[in-house]
């Protein structure tokens, strides 16, 4: 009787932080709350800290092949050619360090941040386009190879971080909602949501891919899946709309942008670590 | 700076051979060395098996194989092999349902352990073989490792 | 230039624990380029060499199913700090990668 009062709560809880965005009286951080409560009733033995390893949290030996191969990863000389780039001076003499506090050690996980002045979101992606527009130099390609292999290491330097997203004032939580209904949407000829898979059926399973939680999604992008593919987060924001047949979007685009906002403040206070290899 | 040179090596009582010549230092076109072609592109896992030198094997649970139950990615799949049977020499590598069985054959030398850690790939649901040759004798042992079709890979 | 090949040996007891790591494509000659519809033709690493203070300690020959950018582990018994672990692989095309690493 208990576990169904607890579970029906839980469902009256979610239900209301999912409301739409007109009707919801609950700040981004009640909808964490009741997302983290949510995936406590479904997965009672997989603690907080360990949603950064999605699936492999709910698998051992799913999780031993990713220990074996992170242990000496196959993209190690990958993330050197991002070094490279990072560390490169411009034409001018300057750095990317120069752009980012702190010479860009434990900044990542302020991104994506709500830019009042531009009044839109901007990604780690937008600041490193910027600081290269700023030096006089071009601009990289939004979900590119090259952006890819650039954060993969540049983001490494925020490693241990805790995700910090913040969403203040009016425009910042009109973005952050934009973001939320997104999540929610359904879409696609399989017409699933985001929402569908990664709150309704998390733990559960697409042909042999188990469903990740939503919460620790965002904490460890760009990946290098199979071990030596890079793909940046919104890149994977294409695979998975292509999965449901559904037409992606652009990298940088607003939705894309809106709904990365979104979804990295549902990890906020998990450690980083970029980049990682998944299957 | 030393100048390796090897020498032909031919395993005793194996009915294939294994020969390899590894010649550093030297400038790329002066290698020579004799791949065994016939063993690694052998197509059923007997074939590789007897052509590699460890047909007539005995089964051995002194070979302990450490690899997944499902493989997350068949195209990158940890495999490490232990060999306590003592006078080991040598140990190869099979994933019996590839289209080339033969994966890896290693020697071992001066001190170093029956122990091999590599990543490889897989086609399909197989047997992953581990045999060796010790004391003129082939042993083996197997495990099945099951590689599936994701529904959400990128 | 970036480095083909990486190295790490640790000392574990009496025995020097070493792992290789070698960016290469280890291509099968079985897949197909996307764009071109053509074959991929194979090239991969065939052969790797280990020697220990420049005695061999393993030989060993590769096929096409190792995974590309090939990961390799093995042990070498009697080792100590400070000897210089020495790995020289060639590829079907010829190509030679070489590493070195002093044990830790």
């Amino acid at each position: 009787m208990k576990r169904i009062l607890t579970f029906i709560m839980a469902v009256l809880l979610l239900g209301c932080a999912q409301k739409g965005p007109t009707g919801s009286n609950s700040g981004p951080e009640a909808d964490r709350d009741a997302l983290i409560n949510h995936y406590k009733q479904i997965f009672p033995d997989i603690k907080f800290e360990d949603y950064i390893y999605g699936a492999l949290s709910m698998n051992p030996d799913a999780k031993g092949q990713y220990d074996d191969i992170m242990e000496f990863p196959p993209y190690s000389m990958d993330l050197d050619k991002g070094q490279k780039m990072w560390e490169t001076p411009f034409k001018n003499g300057k750095q990317f360090s120069s752009c980012f506090p702190n010479g860009g050690k434990n900044v990542a996980g302020n991104y994506p941040k709500f830019d009042n002045a531009q009044n839109r979101v901007v990604t780690f992606e937008n600041a490193i386009n910027d600081c290269l527009k700023a030096n006089g130099e071009n601009e990289l390609e939004y979900g590119d190879k090259e952006i890819g292999l650039l954060t993969a290491y540049a983001k490494s330097l925020s490693d241990g971080m805790k995700v910090n997203i913040k969403v203040e004032g009016a425009a910042a939580l009109a973005a952050y909602e934009k973001g939320k209904e997104y999540y929610a949407t359904r879409n696609g000829q399989l017409n699933f949501s985001c929402k569908s898979c990664h709150v309704q059926s998390a733990g559960k399973f697409i042909r042999s891919d188990q469903l990740s939680m939503m919460i620790g999604q965002a904490s460890h992008w760009p990946e290098f899946r199979s071990g030596t593919d890079i793909v940046t987060l919104q890149g994977r924001f294409k695979q998975c709309e292509k999965n449901v047949r559904a037409k992606p979007k652009a990298a940088n685009s607003e939705e894309y942008n809106n709904l990365e906002y979104y979804l990295t403040y549902m990890s906020n206070g998990l450690p980083m670590q970029t980049p990682v290899f998944r299957k | 700076m030393n100048q390796l040179r090897r020498s032909f090596l031919k395993s005793a009582g194996a009915i294939g051979s294994f020969t390899i010549i590894a010649s550093i230092l030297k400038p790329a076109t002066a290698i020579a060395a004799a791949w065994n072609k016939l063993a690694f592109t052998s197509k059923e896992p007997a074939d590789a098996i007897s052509n590699a030198g460890y047909g007539g094997a005995t089964e051995s649970g002194d070979i302990m194989i450490k690899a997944p139950d499902i493989a997350e990615n068949g195209a990158v799949v940890p495999v490490s092999a232990t060999s306590n049977i003592p006078g080991t020499t040598s140990m190869a590598i099979f994933v019996e349902k590839n289209p080339a069985p033969l994966i890896a054959d290693f020697k071992f030398s001066n001190g170093t352990e029956a122990y091999i850690s590599t990543r490889v790939k897989m086609a399909k649901t197989s047997l992953v073989r581990v045999s060796v040759k010790a004391n003129g004798k082939n042993y083996t042992n197997s495990r099945e490792v099951k590689v599936t079709i994701g529904g959400c890979g990128g | 230039m970036a480095e083909a090949m990486k190295m790490r040996a640790t000392m574990e007891g009496n025995v020097a624990d070493v792992k290789v790591l070698i960016q290469h494509p280890m291509d099968t000659g079985t897949m197909k380029d996307s764009k071109t519809d053509k074959l991929i033709p194979a090239f991969f690493i065939n052969q790797v060499v280990a020697t220990l203070n420049g005695k061999t300690v393993l030989e060993a020959q590769w096929g096409v199913g190792i995974a590309k950018n090939p990961f390799l582990g093995f042990r070498v018994n009697g080792a100590k700090s400070g000897d210089k672990v020495a790995v020289n692989a060639v590829d079907n095309l010829g190509n030679k990668y070489d590493g070195e690493v002093v044990v830790a």
